[in-house]
């Protein structure tokens, strides 16, 4: 899980009492540790998916399986991100800027797909759309399929992504206060000026922080789309679940080779990120 | 029989005067919903029915195929994933769909055989060269030998292996149902890591190199060996096994309400013709016509319903809460 930005301004000047020994023991525990549980993995993950060379590896993406799996994934994260955008900034909006009844039931709600595990996030979808479920008759009377199909998929996805923008941003606004808005809205703005002339700037590097944050657990969700996939080859397997099938087919090369792309994009993520929480942290010192 | 002969007419007379549209016969897609080890079966075996109905109707069908633990998919197509066909790994997962309705009772009496058209059995894959001399079942209760199976009370073949196992016991001489017991509870002891389902059993034994031997669906054990190398394992038949029949039939609600009954039913006539029957035989399923040549050991195969008196029974018996295998699994911990 991600932890929230750092919104306290940095605190510049050493506190460093320890001896060189213990400062180096601890760092190179904390780079051992990295190196073992995250760098090695990754290594094995490239390793494995190069080890019968490119053109095996080329051959393996482009199967159509594969194909159909990479576009469904990115089908959900292209209705997945937009929506929990939208979402998360309205509500990191109103939670951050207006005080109002419930407003802590609301933060307890959006914090909720955290605390959930992710099947159950899944199975909740079975149990309300599935044919046993409370409205799932209706809807195969009317020909509708959510689950075991695309909106299923679609719909686990956000409840599970449902979190990361909204929780990015609204410890960055309260941070921010109110008092640019309030003088904006002295000035004569009205309230969508007011948002895409003050607040929206303020917030840029916020935002791009929780779409990369959503955007990563849109993809690389196993659990929650594992329950309401129906795994039908070529149809309703997202990556993740087809790096499953992959290795499970004994198919180690391409499991490896799929894989890859997932950890492509992790690192993409972690860069973004990097970068993100960089230009945050300075336009917090400006300010 | 009269109404079968009325609806027969009312099909014929309705291809005649759709013929004409027939011509144009949309792009069908049929779903099998299957489990773990026939991925590659149906692999093959949709191309092969595919270019079969193709000639024999003028219409491109597609089937598209779902695999996953036997009781799982069941469970699935309970919840409304919309099987034209399941082909699962016991009668008892298609019971369960039966059900809810959604297969009309008596399905099992639809195809021949019981609606089997390949059976299995359980053998072992050992380590190339048997270094541990593993030959028949009471061999796997020996100490120090390492047995990997997965958990019978996910898996659908884990519950063939533990009633093969318990077949055998009763078998011997003096068998009893104490003895068996006495015997699966030693076999258990043996077993370092439960895994949920039978592909990830072959993946421990064969990936990570944990046990002396698998006990897998016959198909699985010729796969692996296939797939990872003959250098590596080798198949021991042991002198007798129990006979598995994976049972196939069409949903009848969905394939009524999609309009694939008639595409669906000849799909799966199609596994008893002599073309499926060669391609259960090439995947290293045991073809229920004779005449098909087979590679596959002969054995010595007792039926659940002989020994265990059906698999409803059986289950409620061995795997329900409280079962034998509780019972076994936690005076083991």
């Amino acid at each position: 899980m991600s932890e929230p930005l750092s919104t306290t301004k940095k605190t510049e000047g050493r506190a460093q009492t320890e001896p060189a020994v213990v400062r180096w023991t601890l760092i190179s525990i904390a780079l051992i540790f990295l190196a073992l549980f995250l760098l090695l993995p990754l290594a094995a993950v490239f390793g494995q998916a190069f080890e019968k060379g490119l053109s095996v590896y080329l051959d393996a993406l482009k199967e159509p399986d594969t194909l159909s799996s990479i576009k469904l994934t990115l089908i959900t994260a292209a209705v997945t991100v937009p929506l929990n955008l939208f979402f998360g900034v309205t509500a990191a909006w109103a939670i951050a800027k207006f005080s109002f009844p419930g407003k802590n039931l609301l933060v307890t709600l959006i914090d909720l797909p955290f605390s959930v595990s992710p099947v159950i996030s899944g199975l909740i979808y079975v149990l309300i759309f599935g044919l046993q479920g409370w409205i799932g008759p209706w809807l195969q009377d009317h020909d509708i399929r959510i689950v075991f199909a695309v909106p299923g998929i679609i719909l686990a996805t956000i409840f599970v992504t449902f979190p990361f923008v909204a929780r990015e941003l609204i410890p960055l606004m309260e941070a921010q206060g109110k008092e640019e808005e309030e003088a904006a809205l002295v000035l004569g703005a009205t309230g969508l000026q007011t948002f895409f002339r003050v607040t929206l700037p303020n917030i840029k590097w916020g935002i791009i922080y929780g779409v990369i944050l959503c955007n990563a657990r849109a993809m690389g969700e196993f659990g929650a789309v594992s329950v309401v996939s129906g795994h039908i080859r070529g149809m309703t397997n997202t990556v993740p679940l087809h790096v499953e099938i992959l290795y499970n087919e004994y198919n180690y090369t391409a499991a490896f080779a799929v894989a890859s792309l997932l950890a492509f994009l992790a690192l993409i993520t972690l860069m973004v990120k990097t970068i993100a929480e960089w230009k945050v942290r300075q336009q917090l010192e400006n300010n | 029989m009269n109404i079968k002969n009325i609806v027969t007419a009312f099909a014929v007379l309705a291809l005649t005067l759709s013929s004409s549209v027939a011509s144009f016969a949309a792009d069908i897609t049929l779903l099998n919903v299957s489990y773990d080890p026939t991925r590659e079966l149906y692999t093959d075996f949709n191309n092969s029915f595919a270019r079969y109905w193709q000639q024999k109707a003028g219409q491109k069908v597609t089937v598209k195929q779902s695999h996953g633990g036997s009781g799982k998919q069941a469970r699935a197509v309970i919840d409304g994933l919309e099987a034209d066909v399941v082909t699962l790994a016991l009668a008892y997962d298609i019971d369960a769909i039966a059900e809810k309705g959604l297969i009309k009772p008596g399905w099992q009496k639809e195809l021949p055989h019981n609606s089997s058209p390949y059976t299995s059995t359980i053998v072992f894959l050992v380590r190339k060269g048997n270094p541990k001399q593993i030959k028949n079942w009471d061999d796997l209760i020996k100490p120090g030998v390492s047995v990997i199976t997965p958990n019978p009370k996910t898996s659908g073949g884990a519950r063939w292996n533990y009633l093969a196992a318990w077949g055998f016991a009763l078998h011997q001489k003096g068998g009893t149902e104490a003895k068996a017991k006495e015997f699966v509870a030693k076999l258990f002891k043996n077993v370092p890591v439960l895994d949920s389902g039978a592909r990830g059993s072959t993946n421990t034994f064969v990936q990570r190199g944990l046990g002396d031997v698998l006990l897998a669906w016959e198909n699985e054990a010729f796969l692996a060996i296939n797939e990872l190398g003959p250098d590596k394992f080798e198949v021991v038949t042991p002198a007798e096994s129990i006979l598995a029949e994976p049972p196939v039939t069409v949903i009848d609600k969905v394939a009524d309400r999609r309009g694939t009954r008639k595409v669906a039913e000849e799909y799966l006539k199609y596994l008893y013709s002599d073309e499926g029957q060669k391609i259960a035989a090439k995947h290293y399923y045991r073809p229920i016509n004779a005449k098909i040549p087979t590679r596959l050991a002969k054995i010595k195969l007792y039926t659940v319903d002989q020994a265990f008196g059906g698999w409803k029974k059986a289950q409620k018996t061995h795997f329900a809460d409280g079962g034998t295998f509780d019972q076994i699994y936690s005076s083991a911990k």
